[in-house]
């Protein structure tokens, strides 16, 4: 190797990683607002993986463009290249390489994950993994009270909210700053617990209730989905997360337990009954939508729009 | 017996006696490994027309937040029918169609070892169509539950009809499991045992290792997936209760039983394109495919470790702390043989000289975009990363750079490169440089920003959206059409070079590999002497002969 070429090389991993760093900076607005405690370390998981992934991808791509604009064969040129079948102290490094990558990123993942500690499946818990303790010790020490939680409940369409003092509702209340225990359950198939700003999903099977855990700190109106398809109205199996302060959660929720129950619009009956109305019916059959929620706090067409 | 003429080979023996010697005999019982390889890819490319018709619709709805295109049970049917025309009915028999024809060519054999079997095993593939198309014409119509099919969704059945959707889809789901078992034994019998003397394991070409990767993961994999299919059918017409929560069966031991094939079926998937990408280099960077023992192993090796890594679909799904991390690292696992490949790849480009004709130019595109869905793999096999964007259109932008990059790409690398091979027809290069540019910027733009959407919170399977995700899906909606029109200069291409394009050679790319030693299109019976292998592969630069017997034929005019 002559020094002009170690020179190049060099400039080029320079250039390359200043490129990737920037990559990995730019990739937090990608993201929706960080309105969990969780979404923090997500972020900064995934803008490390932005960052070696950009260094990876232009790398090989720079080395692809280079070849195709330098090394192509001119018209008449109808010779073959130097007969390199391989070389054993390249392909052993290049071996190595991704093997301490993959480690590397493994265990990092690891580290984030047992940081966000969110509980869900815990059955096999006693099948201890050496490192796993402390998300575990976490998980059996401070059993929360089965009253402090708040009961989400899924079917096909709809969300529905039960608060630890009998007060229901079809948008999700949270204090902001505390961490909130979740009782999900599905009452007939699959269904996803999705809020894209706090990053965190978890698939709520029929017959098993999970525990769900995390801690929202940003006040604000966000979009709860549901991930898992469950079916025809699935997309519109949607409802908002509002976090707010402890004053005004304690106070929505004496407001709220003063309403008497009441049925809140629901997207999935309304286009049913829409589509039952018509002389021709599009589409093919399907199973009927649950009925509309009937709770302390329905949500209002408008309020679902907004 | 190099360069027959066209003329004598129409002359020559059917192995069916009484079948028809010209183009009537795509169209019948032919136990040809030829016939059957182009039989293979017709068929398919009719399907990937289909797929990609729903592609459409589903994409014109979605250019608009609201659903008003079509009605939510029809956009459902056509997610479910989309992935699994695409999957079970273009990818999977068109990597088979081109094995078949390339294997035994390849290894120096004169068929497959089992032709009966071979051919049997391609008329399940119409009947599968047939069985999944028919269920537009049921009551309920289609199946509306997605290409997983996971219960206790897909055992509703509001129609109440026993004839349903779901289960024709299940029918033919399992009827081409079956299909594909039978192509897996042929494969790795012929590859196992019909290869000519001196072509020892490291004598096979690339292809032909990953090929045989490929098959040894249906033959492990596949009698998962049909057991589960099974069951779930049992499930929902006699009411058993293997998945059914409400009588007591378990939904997630169904995603165990689909997951454990279906993880590895995208390396079936991928394998062959990996071998794809291994010819094509090496002959036009004429240069020896750049550590061509190692990429021959990682290919066993990923046949391997992708038996491993199936929970990784499941990361969101009831799957305990210690099972997430597992999976992560067997998972990310996949990407060490992965990437020898690619550096081995990129190692046979440099200093190359290269030639960018069609198949080279889509090769490359495939290599790009594989990269690219590489390192979003690696993303996704990382639990927190997976837990925001699982489900999501990010997983979905994912799999397509993987299978429309990288496959598509691969397979049209293939078909352009293998062209004057099987028809004796050279194809337009206008049309097909043309043919690649509308493909590559297409895919380009229909699946890269799927991503920007999947990591703001874009669910998958959904036919409305909130407003905010609208511009993302207008552009990828613009890149489905363009990738639509894509297809109308190579269908043009195809069709009017077989009729009436240029003689082509018996090796126009001056390639190293049996298939190039005989005439183009090789005679049925392949070698009339079989060839007695004396190299390894891909001795460009080196002017070895490969063969003891067959010499270059009209090498180079
Ligand atoms: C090599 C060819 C590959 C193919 C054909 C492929 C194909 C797919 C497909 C079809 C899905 C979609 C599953 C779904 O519908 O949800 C998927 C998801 C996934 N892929 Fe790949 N993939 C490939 C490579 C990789 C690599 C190299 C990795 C990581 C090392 C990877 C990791 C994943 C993970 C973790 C998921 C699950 C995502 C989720 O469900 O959220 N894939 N892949
Ligand atoms: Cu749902
Ligand atoms: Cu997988």
């Amino acid at each position: 190797m002559n020094i002009r070429l170690i020179l190049n090389l060099l400039l080029a991993t320079i250039v390359l990683a200043a490129i990737s760093v920037w990559m990995g900076q730019q990739s937090y607005a990608w993201l929706p607002p960080q309105a969990a405690a969780e979404s923090k370390m997500v972020d900064d998981l995934f803008s490390f993986l932005v960052a070696l992934g950009s260094f990876i991808f232009f790398g090989v791509t720079g080395a692809i463009i280079y070849s195709i604009l330098f090394h192509r064969a001119s018209k008449y040129d109808y010779s073959d290249g130097p007969p390199i079948e391989g070389n054993v102290t390249l392909e052993i490094v290049w071996t190595a390489i991704p093997i301490l990558l993959v480690f590397w990123i493994a265990g990092i993942s690891y580290q984030t994950y047992e940081r966000m500690a969110t509980h869900g499946p815990m059955e096999i818990v006693h099948l201890h993994v050496p490192g796993m303790e402390e998300a575990y010790a976490v998980a059996i020490e401070d059993t929360i009270d089965p009253d402090e939680s708040i009961e989400v409940r899924a079917r096909q369409w709809a969300w529905e909210f039960r608060y630890p003092d009998g007060v229901t509702s079809t948008e999700l209340h949270l204090p902001v700053n505390q961490r909130v225990h979740l009782n999900l359950i599905s009452e007939d198939v699959i269904h996803g617990f999705y809020v894209p700003a706090f990053r965190l999903k978890q698939d709520i099977i029929p017959d098993r209730t999970i525990d769900f855990e995390f801690t929202p700190v940003r006040e604000g109106r966000y979009r709860l989905r549901d991930s898992q398809y469950s079916g025809t109205y699935f997309a519109t199996m949607q409802t908002d997360v509002v976090v707010e302060s402890e004053d005004a959660y304690e106070s929505w929720l004496a407001d709220a337990s003063g309403h008497p129950p009441a049925e809140s619009f629901n997207q999935a009956a309304d286009e049913y009954y829409q589509a039952s109305q018509k002389s021709v019916i599009p589409g093919w059959k399907t199973i009927a939508p649950a009925p509309a929620p009937i709770v302390n706090y329905p949500t209002s067409i408008k309020d679902s729009q907004s | 017996m190099t360069n027959v003429p066209v003329e004598t080979l129409n002359e020559t023996q059917q192995p069916v006696p009484g079948a028809p010697n010209n183009w009537r005999r795509f169209f019948s019982f032919s136990t040809d490994h030829k016939v059957i390889g182009i039989q293979y890819i017709v068929t398919s490319f009719f399907f990937f027309l289909v797929g990609g018709l729903f592609a459409m619709i589903m994409r014109g709805e979605l250019i608009t937040p609201e659903a008003d295109l079509i009605d939510r049970t029809v956009y459902n049917a056509l997610f479910t029918m989309h992935g699994t025309v695409m999957l079970f009915l273009w990818t999977f028999p068109v990597l088979v169609g081109l094995a078949n024809y390339l294997v035994p060519l390849m290894i120096g054999a004169r068929d497959m070892a089992f032709p009966r079997l071979n051919a049997a095993a391609f008329w399940m593939v119409p009947v599968v169509g047939i069985l999944l198309m028919s269920s537009f014409l049921v009551p309920g119509g289609p199946s509306q539950s997605g290409w997983w099919a996971y219960p206790p969704n897909s055992i509703q059945n509001p129609t109440g009809n026993l004839i349903n959707g779901q289960v024709l889809w299940l029918l033919a789901v399992a009827l081409s499991g079956v299909s594909s078992i039978m192509g897996a034994v042929n494969f790795v019998t012929t590859i196992a045992r019909m290869r000519a003397p001196g072509m020892t394991l490291f004598r096979m070409p690339a292809f032909v290792w990953a090929v045989l990767s490929a098959q040894l993961i249906q033959l492990y994999g596949l009698p998962a997936l049909t057991a589960g299919a099974v069951m779930l059918l049992f499930d929902i017409t006699v009411g058993t209760s293997f998945f059914n929560p409400e009588t007591g069966g378990n939904p997630v031991l169904y995603q165990h039983f689909f997951w454990f094939y279906s993880h590895p079926a995208v390396y079936v998937i991928i394998l062959p394109v990996f071998g794809i990408f291994s010819e094509v280099f090496p002959t036009f960077a004429r240069k020896p495919l750049f550590g061509y023992r190692v990429v021959a192993v990682s290919s066993i090796l990923i046949t391997f470790v992708s038996s491993l890594v199936w929970v990784h679909h499941m990361f969101a799904s009831y799957t305990p702390g210690w099972m997430r991390i597992l999976f992560m690292v067997t998972s990310m696992c996949v990407a060490v043989p992965t990437g020898v490949k690619v550096f081995a790849w990129v190692a046979t480009i440099w200093g190359g000289k290269l030639r960018l004709d069609t198949p080279m130019l889509f090769a490359l595109g495939g290599l790009v975009m594989f990269v690219f869905s590489g390192i979003t793999g690696i993303m996704l096999a990382s639990v927190p990363v997976d837990i925001h964007v699982n489900n999501t259109y990010f997983v979905v932008g994912h799999f397509h750079y993987v299978i429309y990059g990288a496959t598509v790409l691969g397979v049209y690398a293939a078909i352009y490169y293998w062209f004057p091979k099987m028809t004796g027809k050279m194809y337009y290069e206008g049309l097909g440089k043309l043919h690649f540019w509308l493909t590559f910027i297409g895919a380009n733009l229909n699946f890269f920003p799927m991503h920007p959407l999947g990591l703001q919170g874009m669910p998958r399977r959904v036919a409305s959206y909130d407003p905010e995700f609208a511009f993302w899906n207008v552009l990828a909606s613009l890149g489905a059409f363009l990738l639509g029109m894509s297809t109308l200069p190579f269908i043009l291409n195809m069709v009017s070079s077989w009729i009436q394009g240029k003689p082509a050679p018996a090796n126009p790319w001056r390639a190293i590999g049996l298939e190039w030693l005989v005439a183009s299109p090789p005679p049925v019976e392949n070698f009339e002497e079989l060839p007695i292998v004396t190299a390894p592969p891909y001795g460009y630069g080196s002017n070895e002969p490969l063969t003891e017997n067959l010499s270059p034929s009209n090498a180079a005019n």
